[in-house]
């Protein structure tokens, strides 16, 4: 067998370090950082410069912390939605679907109702928002418990469906009659807007309702028995089966819960900063809440720190598309990296390094 | 009857990425290993190739870029879930972000460039003497390259001793751990693999199939590619078979437009993904078969010390 090349090595913590798990995501933020260092002077910017661009310049002015709290709504939502599930090993990743689907079914109804003034408006576009998402996730849950089909590529697939279908309307049936032939819906009525929460941003009433989730979602997997069994359910599964968990309750539930608020955050974008639809109502939020379900360790008061920090990524990228010349990707590529480097140092939540001294080899064949 | 033919041959052309994409999975996966970054990879690949073929001006410089970066990609991975333990389907995914984002990054200069594309075989001649001689001799080289890799690959696994040893390690990585192979390096190796076959496919995509760059123009065959290995239930003919009729199944749509059928064309770009969820619906249903061919170990990591 190879001998250690390098002196240290990873031993099994005798149990998972707490400590570990929350600071790890700080050492991911701390790297990533780093390596935005060395991609802006790689790029030739003057890295320091480019640091206030990307993370400074969005927030300075009030209107720019109203847009950090705008753009942080549905990745919040999004996020506890799948965390409740991922808490389970119930792997939903197509939040970015259910998000659009709830969109369709929330907007549809905006639109069916477009002269409507009505107070009960915009509360049924949220609660069709959130069937539209549940239906959307009930399909992997469905195919999951009856079928065995893998969730993770029948969400995924859904991602495109749900995408193409509001294609479809926006082109077809939707499609504003004034609109010039372009690919998008009337504008919404005043009724169906969520109103602002802070004159001159655009700050709304959306960023309450992923408040609400936080919370809602903290009650739940913290203080609920169906919490408690879905936690059971993915630390133990053979230990969750003996208890008489039912894993299709589980994934049931998992899915759903992620459907439910990220259709939820469907609305909230199309009520809110788009005010009609479009072909593309999301900028990848659905999968950026991916990152911001793990970046905050799956639990609900570290997703609202970490929805935070993902906002600022993407106002960056804005910012320094503008400010630096340098592509809107490059949120992508941080997203990317600031996970990686996550799931790296997690790996001291359940080991430690131990520096291996070099024995003599007779020794080392015991 | 030589319309069969001209369709076969398309259906050759649009399966290629996904044979490519899903055999390197299944090697993955037959070491007992689960990469759902192989999306991720492609577009790093196809992004790399097209890249390089613009720059160098030669295709086949391109299509090893597309080689490289899918492998490097995949170092990423290997080190993340066989060296520091961390969980493969979050791994997996965090791969398929980042290489959205890095080939979206990496490819925006080259959005509307015009590339001399990887041609067909130079046995255009016979070739071009009817549809049928066409179905032998005038696919791309990496048409042809895709069968030798399918039958090298059924030959590696099923027939050599080094494939019946990755085979061991998915089963049993603690078996074949305390018989005396080194589970990890040969895991690195298969991830690595699995990279390459991927950013191959997506090389194949960028400078032979649509010799163009588009940002995210894999538009989800890599997770198709994965869902093709479960449908297989792991067996390389299968996986071929999977993605050639999945080939068809994009094709179908351009078809339909071209006969006139009066659909929407968002309708019939829906009809791969929803294909994928049916058939693997119907695959999966049989949870006997499933759990006798999948890898017994997939997903699981290994640490040597446990």
């Amino acid at each position: 067998m190879a001998r250690p090349v390098f002196p240290v090595r990873l031993e099994a913590r005798p149990e998972p370090s707490r400590a570990a798990g929350w600071v790890s995501p700080l050492i991911a933020a701390a790297a990533t950082l780093v390596v935005g260092f060395v991609l802006f002077s790689l790029l030739g910017k003057n890295p320091w410069q480019a640091f206030h661009v990307f993370f400074v310049k969005p927030v300075e002015t009030l209107y720019g912390v109203a847009e950090l709290l705008l753009k942080a709504a549905p990745l919040m939502l999004c996020a506890v939605g799948l965390a409740a599930g991922y808490r389970a090993n119930v792997w939903n990743i197509g939040a970015e679907g259910q998000l659009t689907m709830g969109a369709i079914f929330g907007g549809g109804l905006a639109l069916a109702f477009h002269e409507s003034t009505s107070p009960f408006l915009l509360p049924a576009m949220i609660v069709a928002g959130c069937t539209g998402g549940m239906l959307w996730a009930a399909i992997p849950a469905f195919l999951r418990t009856r079928f065995n089909a893998n969730e993770i590529l029948v969400s995924l697939m859904l991602v495109y469906v749900a995408t193409y279908t509001l294609s479809l309307l926006v082109h077809g049936p939707w499609r504003d009659p004034e609109g010039f032939n372009f690919p998008q819906s009337k504008m919404f009525g005043d009724g169906a807007l969520l109103p602002n929460l802070v004159a001159e941003t655009r700050l709304n009433a959306g960023f309450l309702l992923a408040l609400a989730a936080i919370a809602l979602g903290w009650v739940f997997m913290t203080k609920s028995l169906v919490g408690f069994q879905m936690r059971v359910a993915g630390l133990a599964p053979a230990a969750a089966n003996y208890a008489g968990i039912s894993s299709r309750k589980t994934v049931w539930i998992g899915m759903l819960l992620g459907g439910a608020c990220a259709g939820v955050a469907g609305v909230d974008e199309v009520a809110g900063p788009i005010g009609q639809l479009l072909p593309s109502v999301s900028p990848g939020y659905g999968f950026a809440a991916i990152i911001v379900a793990f970046v905050g360790r799956l639990h609900p008061l570290g997703i609202l720190f970490a929805s935070l920090l993902m906002s600022l990524l993407y106002l960056g990228g804005e910012s320094a598309q503008m400010g630096l010349a340098l592509p809107s990707a490059v949120t992508g590529l941080f997203q990317g990296t600031l996970l990686f480097f996550l799931l790296a140092s997690d790996v001291f939540i359940n080991y430690r390094l131990r520096v291996v001294r070099r024995r003599p080899v007779a020794a080392q064949t015991a | 009857m030589d319309h069969v033919a001209e369709l076969l041959v398309l259906t050759l052309a649009a399966g290629t990425p996904l044979v490519y994409a899903a055999l390197g999975e299944l090697v993955t996966e037959k070491a007992g290993v689960l990469n759902l970054g192989v999306e991720g990879m492609m577009l790093v690949g196809a992004v790399a190739a097209f890249v390089v073929t613009a720059t160098t001006k030669n295709p086949w410089f391109g299509v090893g870029a597309g080689i490289a970066a899918g492998a490097a990609l995949s170092i990423v991975f290997a080190v993340l879930t066989l060296t520091l333990m961390a969980n493969q389907v979050a791994t997996g995914l965090a791969l398929s972000l980042f290489g959205v984002g890095l080939s979206a990054f990496v490819g925006l200069d080259y959005v509307s460039v015009v590339i001399e594309g990887l041609q067909s075989t130079s046995l255009a001649a016979l070739a071009a003497t009817s549809a049928w001689s066409k179905l032998a001799f005038g696919h791309n080289p990496l048409v042809y390259l895709s069968l030798a890799l399918f039958f090298a690959i059924q030959w590696f696994l099923y027939r050599t001793r080094p494939g019946l040893v990755i085979r061991a390690v998915g089963e049993s990585p603690q078996s074949a751990h305390a018989i005396g192979y080194p589970v990890v390096r040969i895991r690195y190796l298969a991830v690595l693999f699995g990279g390459a076959c991927a950013g191959l496919g997506g090389a194949y995509l960028a400078v032979a199939y649509t010799p163009l760059w588009v940002e995210g123009m894999t538009a989800g065959r890599g997770w198709i590619a994965l869902a093709l290995v479960v449908f297989a239930t792991w067996k390389p003919w299968r996986v071929l078979a999977g993605a050639y009729l999945f080939g068809g199944v994009t094709l179908a749509q351009f078809q339909a437009q071209a006969g006139g059928i009066a659909m929407p064309s968002q309708v019939l770009s829906m009809l791969p993904y929803i294909a994928t969820i049916v058939v693997l619906a119907i695959i999966s249903r049989d949870v006997a078969t499933i759990r006798l061919n999948a890898p017994a170990s997939l997903g699981r990591p290994f640490h040597p010390d446990a």
